[in-house]
C-alpha cells in the first residue's frame, strides 16, 4: 500500500472513530447508558426490569444498518484494506477458528464485563481503573495471539 | 408501563451512528484489525486512529453530558461503580483477547457485519452467544 493510501485509511479511521464516540455520548447524554456492546446484549439475556429491552434491540438494529446505509450511499466510503470501497471485509479463517474465536469472545468479555466499546472506548474516556486494566490485557492477549499465529506458527489467520 | 417510543428511537439512532462510524473507520475488516494487532509484521495504524478519535470524542463528550447532570429521556446515568481488578475481569479480558487475535473480530464489528454474512462470520456470532450464556452461567 502507498503513503497516500495509507493516510486516507488513516483519515478515515479518524473520522469513524470520532462517530463512535458520539454515538457513545450520545446513549450517555440521551439514555444515560455505557455503549458497550457485549453489555447491551447481555442485558438482553438476563431477567431486566420492564422496559429495558426495547432500546437494546434497536441499538443492535442501527448498529447492523449502518454499514448497509453506508454501502446504500455510495462514494467508496469503506475502508477495507486492499479493497477500495468495499464496506464489510472476509473472515480470516473458516469456521472451525472462528468458532474457537467466537467461544473466547463471549466468555471473555461476559467473564471481563466488557470489549472494545465499552471497556475500550466509554471507559478509558471515564479513566476508569478497571478499563484501562481490561483494555491492557486484552490488547497484549490479542497481539501475542497474532504474533505466535503469523511469525511462531506461521498460519493464515 | 409503555416504553416511549423515544427511547427506542435514541438507542436506534446510537447504534446506527456506532455502525456507520465501524463501517467508515474499516472495523468491520478483520484484516485491518489483525493488521493493527500484527506489530511484527506490515503494521496497519488504521485501528490506533479509530480508538484515539472515539476515546477523544467521549472523553470530552461525556464531560458535557455529566455536566447537565441527568440523561435526557432517563432518570440518571447508569455507570458501573465496581472499582477492584479481579481475576474475572483480567482473566475475561485475557480470553477476549486470544479471541480477537485469532478472528480480528470483537462483538460490535461482528454484529456490524451482519449485512455481508458469511458461514464463518456466523458461526463466530452463534460461538459469541454461546460464550455470553456461559459466562453467565459461571457467574451466577
Amino acid at each position: 500500500m502507498n503513503e497516500t493510501a495509507n493516510g486516507l485509511a488513516s483519515l478515515q479511521g479518524l473520522m469513524g472513530g470520532v462517530l463512535i464516540g458520539l454515538s457513545a455520548v450520545w446513549l450517555m447524554g440521551a439514555l444515560g447508558r455505557i455503549a458497550g456492546i457485549s453489555g447491551i446484549i447481555g442485558g438482553l439475556m438476563t431477567q431486566r426490569p420492564r422496559g429495558d429491552s426495547a432500546w437494546r434491540m434497536a441499538f443492535l438494529a442501527g448498529l447492523v444498518s449502518g454499514p448497509l446505509l453506508v454501502m446504500a450511499a455510495g462514494g467508496g466510503l469503506g475502508n477495507v484494506a486492499g479493497v477500495p470501497g468495499a464496506v464489510i471485509g472476509e473472515p480470516a479463517g473458516g469456521v472451525p477458528l472462528m468458532l474457537l474465536a467466537g467461544l473466547l469472545v463471549g466468555v471473555g468479555t461476559g467473564l471481563g464485563s466488557g470489549c472494545t466499546s465499552g471497556h475500550g472506548v466509554c471507559g478509558l474516556a471515564r479513566l476508569a481503573p478497571r478499563s484501562i486494566a481490561a483494555t491492557v490485557t486484552f490488547l497484549v492477549a490479542a497481539i501475542a495471539t497474532v504474533y505466535v499465529v503469523r511469525h511462531v506458527m506461521g498460519g493464515g489467520a | 408501563m409503555r416504553v416511549p417510543a423515544v427511547k427506542t428511537a435514541a438507542g436506534y439512532f446510537a447504534g446506527l451512528l456506532f455502525g456507520v462510524g465501524l463501517a467508515i473507520s474499516g472495523m468491520t475488516d478483520p484484516a485491518r484489525v489483525l493488521g493493527f494487532l500484527d506489530v511484527a509484521g506490515a503494521w496497519d495504524p488504521t485501528l490506533m486512529f479509530v480508538l484515539g478519535g472515539a476515546v477523544g470524542t467521549t472523553f470530552v463528550g461525556y464531560r458535557v453530558v455529566f455536566a447537565r447532570g441527568t440523561p435526557l429521556f432517563g432518570t440518571h446515568f447508569q455507570l458501573p461503580s465496581k472499582q477492584e481488578l479481579d481475576a474475572k475481569l483480567l482473566g475475561g479480558a485475557a480470553l477476549f483477547g486470544v479471541g480477537w487475535g485469532l478472528s480480528g473480530y470483537c462483538p460490535g464489528p461482528a454484529i456490524a457485519s451482519i449485512g455481508g454474512a458469511t458461514l464463518p462470520l456466523l458461526a463466530l456470532l452463534a460461538a459469541m452467544v454461546l460464550g455470553w450464556f456461559i459466562a453467565q452461567r459461571l457467574s451466577r
